[in-house]
């Protein structure tokens, strides 16, 4: 299987060929070629996925990993090195198969989307670059490579929030993202260092095997009532959390949004954002049998997370903002099911839900942050009031939204449902307090995603457009939305626990059918609220937002948490600690260096004089240099 | 008791000219002093008992090298002119050099000269003993300086013309 | 021949001519007024070699011998650094040691 290191290098080599070549391709060729790279990348992920679940990956009944590849990079001390590898076990080689559909599809979108864009081809080579980096980062064989790629993906995302360089507002949105991501980060690192510190290894199959040195050997190191193991595990999910735009970290994913659509289909919706739920879920042995109270702490993150971006998504009216704060919202339904998730087959049910949800949310969200790009190009603008009764001139974009949005509220057969539920299940079994959040968030998201769909499509009927919005029919903007479409419509029916599960042994779930109608009803019920309030234009959501103004303000406002980092920054940390430390920094280490320098200088100004030029000075201290040294040797 | 008489003339001579030389204003009257105070040597020489040096000492010393003083002292600048007073400045260090330097050299004399010196029997070289001396090329005679110093002498020469042509 | 005259008789008058030389060597203006302190103290050093050949070794001529060669020497030298004078006269037109003081700092 060690062909799958191409999986990884192909987009690499893309990236530099793109990236070097520039503008001495002609852009068409560009996307031509980063699109092929792609495909073969989409290809070669298949061919491992059913090499792997068909064929090699199953051992006596058990899901066993592969390490395809695996070299020893770095020797750090006698025991402790930073190998480079690729590692296929389940979740890795469904991340393969999610990453490349969803990367070449929007590869294909971007064909038409960012026709005539200057910087067409740097774009593409981004593109790739992005793929690389995330590709490596779900096949990494320790916690180090992770890291590697990990910082890599923030690079890539980093470039391309600010990939309209010009705007004041996009490169303000990227230095955001990346220095909140790599506060974040620095958590993640200590997170790191203590855990290898204490347990010798980075690598995953020793780290998470059940009789390893961390889990099957006692742990008697404790810090402030803690083990270290939990410490260490804590750290690292603040880092995944930062990645994953958690509570508190979650400030610089709305603000990306000014990159260009399909970015954020890629990499804030699908594949980046995910990534510390994957990192949650490949410690997931760990963090059970390590660290079991820190789990507790990522469910209750997660439902207050999810709670608290749904009800911010009610209020917005920039279409994009209201997709990234669902984003938000999702991810965190993600994290909270592996926080409740038990070990072992079935018991591990959150874990599989969790793993589900990831898989099915990457497809509808990747479509319906297409659609609203598709939207956006007919109309050139981001904001609700600027559209409405737009399934007239739109309506292969109108019907793939309008399926992203049933499965993202949960109704059957689409494939929203079956994850969803799954979660529902998992939380409603652990922890009750949690199940009732997250149930009344599923009906949070119903509601505040058809207000978003009614608002596009079918309200001010009767809009008028200075130019008129047009599809085109069938090319490179649409056949994605149906494919992605196609398969929000069929993966809900994927038997997921006999794939993936927490420790290998695949179960089969049946339906738990109080929690299955309890929670379509639930999203039934929003989605008839929306209706009423947006189905046609009308004043009903004028007089709600009148009767619950202080909630629609912070809402509107974000719970003014942006404002809140910003104080802390500027007042705290800027203004107490920096501004002491620049002058420290200026004034005396700067001030000794010259303070060395003029004396130097003064030193020598006195001395030159010595140099006088005239013979007979020169005589007069030779003559006088003789007769000490003549005094000397006679006398002594 | 002559040769005693002798001496102290000469030595008060040599004294007293070789002060008056580094003390004239007058460039002139100051190389004139250093020839009397040549010669005053040669007389020395010849009390030692060496007539050879004595001759070389007037013929190259006094006769070639003051001449040529005379010559350049002459070309360089008006002989009447009194050159200036020398300022406190310069003439303190010099003199105060001069006089520790006298101090070390004369205790050293006083400390260490034996005073059994030899007053005895002495034969002065002869110019044959001279002649094969500087000729002779056995251990202690100096044919290598000999012509070793020619060569100097030729080089200084050539040096001499090429500095000071006219271009 | 004998004689009655002490070794230190001239051991003194040749360190007082070469520590006057020594003064007016530090302390002239004249360039040539110094070659002339410089031809003094030469002069003493000579007096000193032939005084110890004299006094201690009288039966070698080594003393002499190397008075015969400086004075040959000092010859040459004397030549050679008038020319220079005569070079710094013709650019300068001046011959005091106060104007060639370029090399400094």
């Amino acid at each position: 299987m060690s062909y799958t290191v191409l999986i990884v290098v192909l987009p690499f080599l893309m990236f530099l060929f793109l990236g070097l070549m520039d503008s001495k391709l002609k852009p068409k060729v560009a996307g031509i070629l980063g699109t092929l790279g792609l495909s073969t990348v989409a290809i070669l992920s298949y061919i491992t996925a059913f090499k792997y679940f068909f064929q090699v990956g199953k051992v006596g009944e058990v899901w066993q990993p592969i390490t395809a590849l695996n070299f020893n990079w770095l020797q750090v001390t006698e025991k402790l090195h930073i190998d480079l590898g690729v590692l296929l076990d389940p979740i890795s080689v469904m991340m393969l198969v999610v990453i490349s559909t969803v990367s070449l599809m929007v590869h294909i979108y971007s064909l038409g989307y960012m026709h005539g864009e200057k910087g067409f081809q740097r774009y593409y080579a981004l593109l790739s670059l992005f793929t690389f980096s995330m590709l490596g980062l779900v096949v990494a064989t320790n916690i180090f490579q992770m890291y590697i790629f990990w910082e890599l993906v923030g690079v890539s995302s980093y470039s391309l929030i600010g990939f309209y360089y010009t705007k004041p507002s996009a490169v303000a949105a990227s230095k955001k993202a990346f220095i909140v991501t790599r506060f974040a980060d620095m958590f993640f690192l200590i997170g790191i260092l203590v855990l290898s510190y204490y347990t010798g290894t980075f690598s995953f199959a020793e780290l998470c095997n059940p009789t390893g040195p961390v889990l099957g050997t006692a742990f008697g190191d404790t810090f402030m009532g803690w083990s270290v193991v939990s410490w260490a595990m804590m750290l690292i999910f603040m880092g995944g959390a930062g990645k994953s735009a958690m509570l508190p970290f979650h400030i610089w994913l709305p603000d990306a949004m000014e990159g260009p659509t399909p970015v954020s289909a890629l990499i804030h919706a699908a594949t980046m954002v995910v990534a510390g739920v994957f990192l949650v879920a490949r410690f997931f042995p760990v963090y059970y049998f390590g660290a079991p109270e820190v789990l507790t702490i990522i469910s209750y993150i997660g439902a207050v997370t999810a709670l608290f971006a749904a009800v911010i998504a009610c209020t917005q009216t920039d279409i994009k903002r209201v997709l990234a704060f669902s984003t938000i919202s999702q991810i965190a339904f993600m994290i909270t099911a592996l926080g409740v998730s038990n070990y072992g087959g079935e018991h591990g049910l959150g874990y599989m839900a969790s793993m589900f949800h990831l898989f099915t949310h990457a497809f509808f969200k990747a479509l319906l942050f297409l659609g609203a790009g598709a939207v956006i190009h007919a109309v050139h603008s981001n904001e609700m009031k600027d559209m409405g009764g737009l399934r007239k001139f739109l309506p292969i974009t109108n019907i793939t939204f309008l399926i992203a949005c049933l499965s993202i509220a949960g109704i059957p057969p689409f494939s929203g449902f079956f994850s969803k539920d799954e979660i529902m299940v998992a939380a409603f079994e652990k922890d009750k307090i949690i199940f009732g959040i997250l149930y009344f968030t599923a009906g949070l998201t119903a509601f505040y995603m058809f207000r978003l769909y009614y608002r596009i499509f079918w309200g001010d009927s009767k809009k008028q457009y200075h130019h008129t919005p047009h599809e085109g029919g069938l090319n490179n903007m649409t056949i994605p939305l149906i494919f992605l479409a196609l398969l929000t419509c069929v993966t809900g029916f994927i038997p997921f626990g006999k794939f993936v599960s927490s420790n290998g042994e695949p179960f089969v779930t049946s339906i738990n059918w109080l929690v299955a109608s309890l929670s379509v009803g639930v999203g039934v019920v929003g989605i008839i609220v929306a209706t009423v309030m947006y189905l046609k234009k009308n004043t009903k959501p004028d007089t709600m937002e009148a009767a619950l103004k202080p909630l629609y303000t912070a809402s509107y406002n974000k719970f003014w948490f942006d404002e809140a980092w910003l104080f802390a920054t500027k007042q705290i940390v800027f203004a107490r600690i920096s501004k002491p430390l620049a002058w420290f920094d200026r004034h005396i280490i700067d001030g000794f260096m010259n303070a060395l320098a003029s004396v130097t200088n003064w030193t020598s100004r006195k001395i030159k004089v010595v140099q006088s030029g005239e013979i007979q000075d020169y005589a007069l201290a030779f003559f006088v240099g003789a007769l000490v040294i003549a005094a000397l040797v006679i006398f002594l | 008791m002559g040769e005693q008489i002798i001496f102290s003339v000469l030595a008060i001579l040599i004294v007293a000219f070789s002060i008056l030389s580094v003390v004239s204003r007058r460039i002139l009257r100051a190389a004139t002093y250093l020839l009397f105070v040549l010669i005053a040597t040669a007389g020395l020489y010849l009390m030692m008992g060496y007539q050879f040096l004595a001759a070389v000492q007037i013929s190259v010393y006094a006769g070639g090298i003051m001449v040529l003083y005379i010559f350049s002292i002459l070309l360089t600048s008006h002989a009447g002119d009194k050159a200036e007073k020398v300022s406190w400045k310069r003439h303190l260090p010099a003199a105060s050099a001069a006089t520790v330097g006298l101090a070390l050299c004369a205790h050293i004399i006083y400390y260490n000269v034996k005073r059994v010196a030899a007053l005895d029997l002495f034969n002065a070289p002869t110019m044959q003993q001279i002649g094969t001396g500087l000729m002779g090329t056995s251990k202690y005679q100096y044919v290598l300086p000999f012509e070793a110093i020619s060569i100097l002498l030729l080089a200084c020469i050539v040096g001499a013309i090429m500095i000071a042509r006219k271009r | 021949m004998t004689t009655n005259i002490p070794l230190e008789a001239y051991l003194v008058i040749s360190t007082l001519m070469f520590f006057i030389g020594v003064y007016g060597f530090l302390a002239r203006r004249n360039m040539l007024t110094i070659l002339m302190s410089l031809e003094l103290m030469l002069n003493a050093a000579d007096i000193n070699f032939a005084a110890f050949n004299r006094y201690l070794y009288p039966g070698q001529q080594d003393g002499m011998f190397f008075t015969l060669f400086a004075i040959g020497i000092a010859a040459a030298e004397t030549a050679v650094a008038i020319a220079i004078i005569i070079n710094i006269y013709r650019n300068l037109k001046d011959i005091s040691v106060d104007e060639v003081n370029k090399m400094k700092f």
